[in-house]
């Protein structure tokens, strides 16, 4: 999990070219949208992409969006349970 | 033809010479080398914050950067309005979102590439940057997208809606280098001389993004006062050119004689050079005359350029060491561009 | 706005028409242009109802005697164009100046995407012929050649709001008596390049889209061109004939909130009717009908609709958006509208929001869900709201 996390923040920063963002100072828990990191509504489709390329997770609901991209351990929350259910349905 | 007289306030130029500091412009000369000119750019994070940069474009953050510079010499907060020209608007990430949408089969395609690739989008954000509401609109009509805007200006100051923000912005992509290449526009390499004096050496990519302060009134210090702006669209023969020209410099009530210097658009193709080279022998015969397109390149938007060198040349009454010799003082220049022989175009400006 | 500015003909080929008069038969007949992809050929066919013309290039090419291997946006741009002028029944006559001035957004893109594909495996490859025309104002260009208009000749390109400001350009220039007549509008065609573009932003719907609707998903994308011809008053005196329609206001604002986003509180939306209701000398309440910009998506109606509720509250014109007939044909859309709100004065009518089954619940209006006929329609206001935040407004008003 805590190596999904940082592999998360690598490909972030990367993705949304956040350059000024140094990894050791990117919280777990830092909020990615409006305050703390400050993503937009662009950046919340990129990552939609990414997870999608680099996860193979499609989120078909943008809606679930806020939820899912609340931090970084939101996300590797999501993605770890995306992929036991997979795991567990096949 | 439109009589519009208005002034140049201001400017902010970025370009494949020191432009944007113009002090460091008159020092130093840039030598090109390679098969196109390419802009100097400044470091662009003391214009834009970060956040806003990451997303940014380069010919979007060199628009931005010129537009701060200008409106900063200008000492103007906010423009009345903001005019955008540029032919091929966001190339480089139209060129991006086209390559991935077809190497990707149109599957897993991100959105940044393709919300940066609109043409209005350096329009879009540099009132997004000063917080500007005012009228915004941006023309993208080829080798007369900056004449039309300049038509436009005069409009929106005749209505009281200066001063007027007017850019002019085209970048040179990779893409567009080598399909202009293949349809024998840009040679392949350019001579080491091409800046020096009138050598047209290969025909010379070039970009550039400037931006302009223009106002019904003078205010504080202009750099220049335009007069005039004309078009010729593929012009019959090249009397029509010459006719043109006279005409264009006797409407405004002076005589070809009392132009100090001609900035011309040779850049050494040889459909161009014969054009060219006729008006230097005729209409332009005695007259000192220099081709900006060796300092810039060509590109659509270009005589924005001209319009910035020939403002700065009357304003500081001396020319650069590294530039040919021209006696001043000089009170008219004249400026013709053109491409190809379909699109010319005239200015006539003069010191205030 | 003092010096009158008259519209003397107009033309429009879009996915409800292919003329002026078919455009105005499926508008009464609630027949939408909205369905299965068919001349657009891309991996989400089955999957994004789009709004084409339908013509193929073919044909578009055989109507204007133009080449089929034309961009698709100049073939139905020549089209609309050449209505224009003769439903005015203009003719060439030096003594009078007439400009065209034209909007788009995808320029040749339809013919450069055929180009890309073999020119990024070696950019030696790819027939050049599919990129001259690749700019904006190429298409222009070209269309100006085929008509013979070379007065004064531009091209507009910001997003959606392109062709409204392309008519107030020209409108602009005969006010100021630089021009006669002027030939204004836009055009856009159908590319995979905006049909993925809009795809990434979440925004297209998977179904015909329903505008102002509580539960709308998104817009659908459409092409189409649509041209007024303007005159000046002198200009409508040579023709000796009863202008159609006249404009009488104009604003264009930026909304300076976002690239994409529309604010919240629709402030360059606002700004815009607001602005043009100014020009115009009109009040709120002197307005008819709106035919609102009304893409569908959650976003751009919310903040239209923030913006109509705060200028017009407590009470409100008809209105409707017409995007649930033609798609969003974004470069096009301002002229298109325009069209149709110009067609509203002339026949009385006030136009269907065709698909809205639940008003959305923050605004006190909804939009018409049937054609109205028998209307008093004096002043129409037409939205056109774009990317980069640029909103432009138009006022038309019977002459």
């Amino acid at each position: 999990m805590d190596n999904l996390m940082q592999i998360l923040k690598k490909q972030i920063i990367e993705r949304l070219n956040l350059k000024d963002l140094k990894i050791e100072n990117f919280g777990d828990d830092q909020p990615l949208f409006v305050e703390g990191v400050g993503l937009d509504s662009i950046d919340a489709l990129e990552l939609i992409v990414l997870l999608q390329q680099e996860y193979n997770i499609k989120l078909s609901n943008a809606s679930d969006g806020p939820k899912v991209f609340h931090s970084v351990r939101t996300m590797a929350d999501f993605i770890t349970a995306h992929r036991a259910a997979v795991k567990a349905s096949s | 033809m439109h009589q519009m007289k208005m002034y140049i306030r201001s400017a902010g130029n970025i370009s494949p010479q020191h432009s944007l500091d113009t002090e460091t412009f008159f020092q130093t000369r840039e030598h090109t080398s390679g098969n196109h000119l390419k802009a100097i750019e400044p470091d662009y994070g003391q214009f834009i914050d970060s956040k806003m940069i990451r997303r940014m474009s380069r010919i979007v953050k060199m628009g931005v950067a010129a537009a701060l510079t200008c409106l900063k010499n200008g000492k103007v907060e906010m423009p009345g309005a903001l005019l955008t020209a540029t032919a091929y608007g966001c190339l480089e990430d139209t060129s991006l979102f086209l390559r991935r949408m077809i190497e990707f089969e149109e599957k897993l395609l991100s959105p940044t590439a393709f919300i940066q690739s609109t043409h209005n989008t350096v329009g879009a954000q540099i009132a997004l940057m000063l917080k500007c509401h005012n009228y915004n609109n941006t023309i993208v009509h080829r080798y007369f997208s900056f004449e039309n805007a300049i038509s436009e200006t005069a409009l929106l100051l005749e209505e009281g809606l200066g001063p007027v923000l007017l850019g002019a912005v085209d970048e040179n992509t990779e893409d567009r280098q080598a399909i202009l290449s293949r349809f024998g526009l840009y040679r392949k390499t350019i001579s080491k001389t091409a800046v020096q004096g009138n050598k047209y050496s290969g025909n010379t990519a070039g970009e550039g993004a400037v931006f302009f302060l223009m106002d019904k009134d003078a205010g504080n210090d202009p750099l220049a006062c335009l007069h005039a702006v004309q078009t010729i669209y593929k012009p019959e023969t090249p009397e029509k050119v010459e006719l043109s020209i006279i005409q264009f410099v006797e409407t405004n009530g002076l005589s070809m004689k009392e132009i100090g210097l001609v900035l011309t658009a040779h850049n050494g193709n040889d459909d161009e050079d014969r054009t060219g080279r006729n008006l230097i022998n005729s209409v332009f015969a005695g007259i000192p005359h220099f081709s900006y397109k060796t300092l810039s390149g060509d590109f659509p938007t270009s005589a924005g350029f001209a319009l910035w060198l020939g403002a700065l040349l009357l304003k500081e009454q001396k020319s650069p060491d590294w530039l040919f010799k021209i006696t001043f003082p000089i009170k008219n220049i004249l400026i013709h561009s053109h491409f190809e022989n379909t699109h010319h175009s005239l200015y006539l400006i003069s010191a205030c | 706005m003092n010096t009158p500015v008259f519209i003397a003909g107009m033309g429009i080929i879009s996915a409800i028409g292919n003329d002026l008069q078919t455009n105005l038969q499926s508008l009464i007949a609630s027949e939408t242009g909205i369905g299965k992809m068919h001349w657009l050929q891309s991996e989400h066919q089955s999957e994004l109802p789009v709004a084409e013309v339908k013509c193929s290039n073919e044909s578009l090419a055989e109507k204007t005697g133009l080449s089929f291997q034309l961009p698709r946006t100049a073939l139905i741009s020549a089209v609309a164009a050449r209505e224009a002028l003769k439903n005015a029944g203009w003719e060439k006559n030096n003594s009078l100046r007439t400009g065209f001035i034209s909007a788009n957004t995808v320029g040749g893109m339809d013919k450069t995407e055929d180009f890309f594909k073999p020119f990024i495996k070696d950019n030696a490859k790819g027939k050049l012929i599919d990129v001259v025309h690749h700019e904006c104002g190429a298409i222009t260009e070209l269309v100006a050649d085929y008509l013979e208009i070379h007065d004064f000749v531009s091209t507009v390109s910001t997003a959606c709001s392109s062709s409204a400001n392309a008519i107030f350009t020209g409108a602009r220039m005969i006010r100021a008596g630089q021009l006669d007549f002027a030939l204004v509008g836009g055009a856009d065609s159908l590319t995979r390049f905006t049909l993925n573009g809009f795809n990434t932003l979440m925004i297209l719907d998977k179904e015909p889209c329903r505008p102002f609707d509580e539960n709308r998903q998104g817009l659908n994308l459409g092409e189409g061109a649509a041209y007024l011809l303007l005159a000046s008053q002198k200009g409508i005196e040579k023709m000796n004939k009863k202008p159609l329609a006249k404009i009488s206001g104009y604003a264009n604002a930026n909304d300076a909130f976002h690239q994409t986003a529309s604010s919240p509180g629709g402030t360059g939306s606002f700004m815009a009717m607001q602005g043009a209701l100014e020009s115009s000398g009109l009040k709120p309440g002197e307005i008819d009908y709106i035919n609102l910009h009304g893409t569908g998506t959650q976003n751009n109606d919310m903040a239209e609709g923030t913006a109509i509720q705060r200028l017009f509250a407590p009470s409100f014109p008809k209105m409707s958006s017409t995007k649930a007939f033609t798609g969003h044909t974004l470069g096009a859309s301002g002229a298109v509208e325009a069209v149709y709100s110009i067609l509203s004065i002339q026949h009385g009518m006030i136009f269907p929001n065709l698909r809205l089954k639940m008003p959305m619940k923050e605004f006190s209006f909804q939009p018409v869900t049937v054609c109205l006929k028998n209307h008093m329609v004096r002043h129409v206001l037409s939205n056109s709201f774009g990317f980069g935040g640029n909103c432009s407004s138009l006022i038309f008003s019977a002459a």
